[in-house]
């Protein structure tokens, strides 16, 4: 699968629960790259943007979309990646504030 | 006026790091970074034995300027940090 194929086929999925990928292509195109090393190199699409531990079970809450989506996108408009984000993000209704870091850092694996 | 020394640890996969990155490439600093994604085993612990001592999060990036430390691609701080 490439980073296009992956867009498209993750956004018919997403785009329905209210979850729409950045307007920002370039971003987005780079996270998908992001997906697919992390899919080679752990065998799952943990997040790009956080360190992974290679340990599925350690990782779960952050394989792609991760549980923290949810509440960023209500609470900021975008999930930490700025992958996901709401309509109001993308329409620029919403400031566009830096997503911090929800995951507890005992959730690390190591 | 010297700059400060600049350090960026950062993930190979992460468009915040990336965006650090280019933004420091276009202001023209000097920087050391590390992909901590890249390293494996004890040279991934030391680094973020490192890492943890700057932000407990651990969270990509973290960008070290001089005395100071920026936690995310935040802009107007590292501009500021380097006095731009």
């Amino acid at each position: 699968m490439d980073a296009q194929q992956l867009y498209e086929t993750l956004k018919k999925v997403q785009e329905p629960k209210g979850y729409y990928f950045s307007n920002d292509k370039k971003r987005v195109f780079e996270l998908m790259d992001g997906l697919l090393v992390n899919k080679e190199r752990y065998g799952y699409m943990a997040c790009p943007c956080r360190l992974a531990s290679g340990n599925r079970e350690n990782d779960k809450d952050i394989i792609c979309p991760c549980v923290y989506r949810k509440p960023d996108v209500e609470e900021f408009g975008s999930c930490y990646c700025n992958l996901y984000v709401s309509k109001e993000w993308n329409e620029g209704k919403i400031p566009h504030d830096y997503v911090p870091e929800r995951r507890p850092p005992e959730k690390m694996g190591f | 006026m010297d700059q400060p020394n600049v350090k960026v640890f950062s993930l190979s996969t992460c468009s915040h790091c990336k965006s650090t990155k280019q933004f420091l490439n276009e202001c023209t600093v000097k920087y050391e970074f590390v992909d901590v994604d890249l390293l494996d085993g004890n040279e991934r612990k030391a680094i973020l034995e490192d890492v943890k001592k700057f932000n407990p999060r651990c969270s990509f990036p973290t960008i070290i300027i001089g005395e100071k430390v920026i936690v995310g691609y935040k802009e107007e701080e590292i501009k500021e940090a380097l006095g731009l």
